[in-house]
């Protein structure tokens, strides 16, 4: 079986799920924690606009998805500010607009798209040396940003009104936290797809939760634990034949039900 | 210090195209223990929240200490209404406090802070829990931890909203035996929609709805309230036998 791991394409894709799941280890900790899970998943879904947009203007998708996943977030964030739309709506409008964009810029472009399923379901086989490079950079900037800005997210996730009255500036750090949020979809988007990717997103950070009450613990332990579930999902995806997006999230699902069962 | 804690001079301010507050002037003293009683929806947490500098007025002028609210939020300590925040979010109570002594981006906590914290942790009674999740210990507790974190920077001015709402009514008085220790260091503000719970503790009363109709002491205050409910009111309270107004 140890003969997989010779394949170039096995290694990249175990590079990647480690690079995944920096960031969702990270990141998805402060979605699980401040509750923004749906929201995540409004700005993974208009990610795709960027891939239908990466596809039209002969770029490399992910690239695209950079630009307009980070609109996306800045709208949905920013749409309570200055209009009394609620949160909710825009998450809902986002959520469909973002992929109908893709879809249109997808058939504007002439031929066929090959690869469109591997967008929305991911494909963590065919991650090419460019994506795994594109991932990395992104994940740095993402640890880093979180090192320098820990006490503000840790106090805006937590009580945002309080954060103000202490004189933080609490928008910006929300801001911020959805800009991480959209640039951690960006990493996600070859490996499980928009549409599958809120569950690596969320089920690492809510398996550990129960484990511990420190934040830097709990995001050690979320991307320990998305390292080992995606790379089993990987290799099980592999040994059945089975689409590796949807194996992966299968057994992130089981392992939160094993999880939750144990702790009652 | 001898400017006001609080001036707030012919203030309005409409929200949603809605006047919330209108025509407020209200003026309180050095260690005043005032609560702000009144209807929901009456605007007290709006008034709240322009006190401390997070809404800005329509038309009026509001001085903490003389100055714009927002350059006295050193000395104003806040305990906001609803905490809703996830139950098993990972922090404990000693960071929960450690988050009041916020310096600014790039800023650490230093020593200094963390004795604060402790100092303020102390004073509420809740140092030895200091480690404990933030949901592992009971409202009343949970309670008394938000206060430390909105007394740790030693405010002149501690400002809360709805403080009964979360607490058992069995609690309330060893919250009142708490605020009274606080009353000797700082001015407190408080918003209550329950008259009976505050009106035997603090010691001046102003009614609002929309409008300030009373603000003074609190064996004056019957026709202030009489006015913003439209009924009669007996300030008697329940379930403690006390008597609000003087004999006489």
């Amino acid at each position: 079986m140890l003969e997989i791991f010779q394949y170039q394409f096995m290694q990249r894709a175990l590079i990647a799920a480690v690079l995944v799941s920096i960031s969702c280890g990270v990141v998805g900790s402060y979605v699980v924690i401040k509750r923004i899970v749906s929201l995540s998943g409004a700005i993974s879904h208009a990610a795709f606009g960027g891939v239908g947009l990466g596809f039209f203007l002969g770029v490399n998708p992910i690239l695209a998805a950079i630009p307009f996943s980070i609109i996306s977030a800045m709208a949905i964030g920013g749409v309570k500010q200055i209009t009394n739309i609620s949160e909710d709506t825009a998450i809902g409008i986002l959520w469909s607009v973002g992929m109908a964009i893709g879809v249109i810029f997808i058939n504007l472009t002439p031929g066929y798209a090959p690869d469109l399923f591997s967008y929305l379901f991911g494909s963590i086989l065919t991650v090419s040396n460019i994506d795994l490079y594109i991932m990395l950079i992104l994940d740095l900037i993402i640890v880093s940003i979180v090192y320098l800005f820990r006490r503000e997210f840790l106090a805006v996730s937590f009580d945002e009104e309080f954060s103000k009255v202490v004189g933080l500036p609490s928008l910006l750090i929300y801001m911020l936290l959805l800009a991480l949020v959209a640039l951690s979809v960006v990493v996600l988007i070859k490996v499980v797809g928009v549409i599958l990717l809120i569950a690596l997103f969320t089920i690492p950070a809510a398996i550990s939760k129960q484990y511990t009450y420190k934040l830097r613990k709990l995001m050690i332990l979320a991307t320990i634990l998305g390292i080992i579930l995606t790379s089993l999902g990987l290799i099980l995806s592999y040994i059945f034949n089975l689409a590796s997006g949807a194996t992966i999230v299968i057994v992130l699902a089981l392992a939160f039900l094993i999880s939750y069962y144990i702790n009652g | 210090m001898s400017q006001k804690p609080v001036e707030i001079k012919d203030l309005s301010l409409n929200f949603n195209e809605q006047l919330v507050l209108h025509d407020i002037n209200l003026s309180i003293e050095e260690n005043d223990f005032m609560a702000i009683i009144g209807p929901n929806g009456g605007g007290k947490s709006t008034l709240l929240k322009v006190i401390i500098g997070i809404l800005t007025p329509d038309k009026g002028e509001v001085k903490v200490f003389g100055k714009e609210p927002r350059k006295a939020r050193d000395l104003i300590g806040y305990l906001p209404q609803n905490l809703s925040f996830e139950r098993d979010f990972p922090i404990n109570v000693f960071e929960t406090v450690l988050m009041g002594r916020y310096h600014g981006l790039f800023k650490k906590y230093s020593k200094k802070d963390h004795i604060a914290v402790l100092q303020a942790l102390k004073d509420v009674g809740m140092y030895d829990l200091k480690d404990r999740q933030i949901s592992k210990i009971s409202g009343g507790q949970m309670q008394r931890v938000f206060i430390a974190r909105a007394i740790v920077n030693k405010p002149k001015l501690l400002i809360m909203d709805e403080p009964m709402a979360s607490i058992d009514p069995d609690m309330q008085r060893s919250f009142y035996e708490l605020m009274s220790r606080l009353k000797n260091s700082m001015t407190i503000i408080l918003v209550s929609h329950d008259v009976g719970a505050v009106s035997t503790h603090v010691d001046k009363i102003a009614c609002l709805n929309q409008k300030l109709y009373y603000h003074g002491p609190v064996e004056n205050a019957a026709n202030g309230l009489e006015e913003i409910y439209h009924c009669p009111i007996e300030l008697i309270s329940h379930g403690i036998p006390h008597r609000v107004l003087r004999e006489h």
